[in-house]
């Protein structure tokens, strides 16, 4: 008690301190070194990504982006961040992922409203996840923020968190959502058992390329057109573009030729152009009972008989897709690919 | 909580293990899912990370990611992985690392795959017992053991019950032994698919649906499985109904099959003991699905079936047309059936004939006549030779794993 007290004084004071000073005292730089030592931090605000306490004001040279066709996680919303140390660019090549500099920090936080129709009021945040370019490659660090939603804490071996909230049809709907473990990370951010980035292609990132380049943070070192990955979401496309988009964000990480499933010959990354690879009229591999009596991955023009489809609706360990990462299905993902289905001849 | 020891490595590992290795104790008992998860992802290479004695209620798949690491329990029934409340990370234990050695526990009840390592050089799993404790059920997990996309793979003394795909599978590796092995109550006991080079010897499968399977698929990475030697198993009343999900290549095996040889090439089954599989002692068959990768072959071709000895098989077939068959040849079928099939159409080209070279000194052979990819064994015309002799087959030299590895 007599400790707790005095902690509460000595925060009363600081405070009665910055309230009388006429103007804040300048945030501290992000704190690269930080960033680059072999040891995590303990907690995320060691790094001085944020100015707040809360993960939610960026400091100096963190830029905020969005990507077209996300990852679906359980409906979490999510915020996206680079960083770059002072005095680097990244570089943009084509349509694929930007080739970041060492030192430069990838930075998402998952977060739940709780209630989807009203985004901004009563927002949880879960995790922020960090992807660190060090000289020796790509490290993936975690931070679970705490209930007062003051300080994030490091988490390397997974963490199931229970969650609420209301959907967008205003049902209520629960889950233990999952905090992948480290191993995890590198589950969907492996390109030949490397550790890499995922959705910062040119292509999901449409005018931000050109905003960044404005800026000077990016350079342009072709011109190969960066392209635009379909919004999956956008009404306006067609159902089978942006059910491809969907696929590329949420399988084609693993389901490439360079990534964890490259065993399966199931390849569902849009520059893939065969129609077989990308599953249709192609038999299971290794799913088995996954398949749930299913013969084709894409039946064409019987979602009901894809096992994508199947797959997709699950919630059991053993059948689901993506097999980490969710614990819901999605069903407008569901719906967008079930269409795409439908309409195939 | 943990202890770590060290001591002096005294051999540099191939792998590039550094001067000194830990080994760290993890204890059974409260929080073993965040403790076991925790020293898998801090091991270092070259370390052993030892599981005591005991339950380890595992509520999550475990990964390992770090070279030339040992997994070692206190042996199999002492040591116990149960993952009956897996909530999620289908494969109950992912290694994605090379040189790792798992053994001596049992791990129980995967809602996904037991033990899969993809993209291994060097994995060896030893002493392990894999089980589903409800029985053979389509419920259960896939395969017991998988190691798929890697090279030098040992498989020595485990065991796997209840698998709904198949016990101990191999895909798309190279360089493999599976050895004193048992796999029991699975849809298929080993299964060898699309892989290049193993020996499967010296191992028991039983009371599957089908005993032991060396198969290649279409559409694949990695094709053309050639040069396995099937030799010195116990391949006995593998009598399990089948109970894989349709849609999957094993759903198409017939409960009651010993040895299945499905296109590939070099394949020499000899002296295995094969008694009481009631569809068929030996089937060598092409595959039989239409396929569109112009790159594969469907067709089972430099087949050696030699030195087994044959109780009882092929005396109640399962599979379509088997009763036809039967009873055109005497009422029981001979110990190897071959379908016959020698000739397929490539994708969107022409037909290919390629002579099936046979060296079955193992009669008498059904020959089913079907003669073109994807005729119904309905269509058999089956005549019954005493032998198969159409050429002289070399046997693919005996595997030979790395000296740091097979101990």
């Amino acid at each position: 008690m007599l400790r707790f007290g005095a902690a509460t004084l000595i925060l009363a004071i600081w405070a009665l301190n910055a309230a009388a000073m006429s103007a804040p005292p300048p945030a501290p730089p992000v704190d690269d070194a930080a960033l680059m030592a072999d040891a995590p931090a303990p907690v995320l605000s060691a790094y001085h990504l944020f100015t707040d306490v809360h993960g939610r004001v960026p400091a100096a040279r963190v830029t905020p982006y969005d990507i077209a066709t996300p990852l679906f996680t359980d409906y979490a919303a999510k915020t996206r961040y680079f960083y770059l140390p002072p005095g680097k660019t990244a570089r943009v090549d084509g349509p694929c992922l930007i080739d970041f500099p060492v030192g430069a920090v990838l930075i998402k936080s998952f977060a739940f409203p709780a209630d989807l129709r009203r985004p901004a009021a009563d927002v949880r945040r879960i995790e922020t996840r960090l992807l660190i370019h060090r000289p020796t490659g790509w490290v993936a660090q975690t931070y679970v923020w705490n209930d007062d939603q003051t300080e994030a804490v490091i988490k390397r071996a997974g963490l199931r968190v229970p969650v609420a909230f209301t959907d967008a049809l205003g049902h209520a709907r629960s889950t233990l959502y999952g905090v992948p473990n480290v191993n995890q990370c590198k589950e969907c951010h492996s390109q030949n058992g490397v550790l890499a980035p995922i959705g910062v292609k040119a292509r999901n990132l449409d005018r931000q390329v050109d905003l960044w380049t404005g800026r000077g943070l990016i350079t342009r070192v072709s011109r190969i057109p960066t392209g635009a990955t379909p919004r999956w979401d956008d009404p306006a496309l067609p159902a089978a573009d942006r059910a491809r988009a969907y696929l590329d964000a949420n399988c084609g990480h693993c389901h490439s030729r360079a990534g964890l499933a490259s065993n399966s010959g199931l390849f569902l990354t849009l520059e893939e152009t065969d129609p077989a690879v990308q599953g249709v009229g192609k038999r299971p591999t290794a799913a088995g009972r996954a398949s749930g009596d299913l013969a084709f991955d894409i039946a064409p023009g019987r979602p009901d008989e894809s096992i994508i489809v199947h797959r997709m609706a699950s919630t059991d360990p053993g059948v689901m897709m993506p097999p980490i990462g969710r614990t819901l299905a999605h069903d407008e993902g569901l719906a967008l690919v079930r269409a795409y289905i439908e309409g195939m001849r | 909580m943990r202890l770590v020891t060290l001591f002096a490595v005294t051999t540099l590992s191939a792998f590039g293990a550094p001067a000194f290795a830990a080994t760290v104790d993890v204890p059974a008992g409260a929080n073993a899912q965040e403790r076991l998860q925790t020293a898998l992802i801090d091991a270092k290479p070259g370390d052993t990370v030892r599981l005591g004695a005991g339950r380890f209620e595992l509520s999550e798949g475990l990964s390992l990611d770090v070279a030339n690491v040992t997994v070692a329990g206190a042996g199999e029934g002492k040591t116990i992985l149960a993952f009956d409340g897996q909530l999620g990370a289908g494969d109950a234990f992912l290694i994605t690392s090379s040189g790792v050695v798992v053994s001596d526990f049992t791990m129980q009840n995967a809602k996904g795959d037991g033990v899969k390592s993809k993209g291994a050089d060097g994995i060896s799993l030893l002493r392990l017992t894999v089980e589903w404790t409800g029985g053979p059920k389509a419920s259960n997990g896939s395969y017991g053991v998988y190691p798929v996309a890697s090279s030098n793979v040992l498989i020595d003394h485990v065991t796997v019950r209840g698998a709904s795909d198949a016990g101990i599978y191999v895909g798309q590796s190279r360089n493999i032994v599976v050895r004193n092995s048992r796999a029991e109550f699975n849809v298929a006991g080993i299964e060898i698919e699309n892989c290049y080079g193993a020996d499967v010897h010296d191992n028991v499968a039983t009371h599957n649906a089908g005993g032991i399977l060396v198969f290649d698929l279409p559409g694949l990475p990695q094709m053309g499985g050639h040069s396995t030697r099937v030799f010195h198993n116990e391949v006995v009343n593998n009598d399990t109904p089948n109970f894989a999900p349709r849609g999957n290549i094993v759903a198409g095996v017939p409960t009651g099959t010993g040895v299945m040889v499905m296109a590939n090439r070099d394949i020499h089954v000899f002296d295995n003991h094969i008694d009481g599989n009631a569809s068929a002692g030996v089937m060598l068959v092409a595959y039989l699905q239409t396929f569109t990768d112009p790159r594969y072959i469907p067709l089972p071709r430099d087949i050696v079936v030699r030195s087994n000895r044959f109780g009882r098989n092929g005396f109640a077939a399962v599979w379509p047309g088997g009763a036809e068959v039967a009873a055109a040849v005497g009422g029981s079928l001979p110990p190897v059936i071959w379908d016959g099939v020698d000739t397929y159409t490539h994708p969107g080209g022409a037909a290919e004939t390629i002579p099936a070279r046979l060296a079955v000194s193992d009669g008498p052979v059904v020959n089913l006549r079907l003669k073109t990819q994807g005729a119904p064994a309905t269509a058999a015309q089956p005549t019954v030779v005493p032998n198969l002799i159409t050429g002289d087959l070399r046997e693919p030299p005996a595997i030979v794993l790395p000296a740091g590895q097979d101990r």
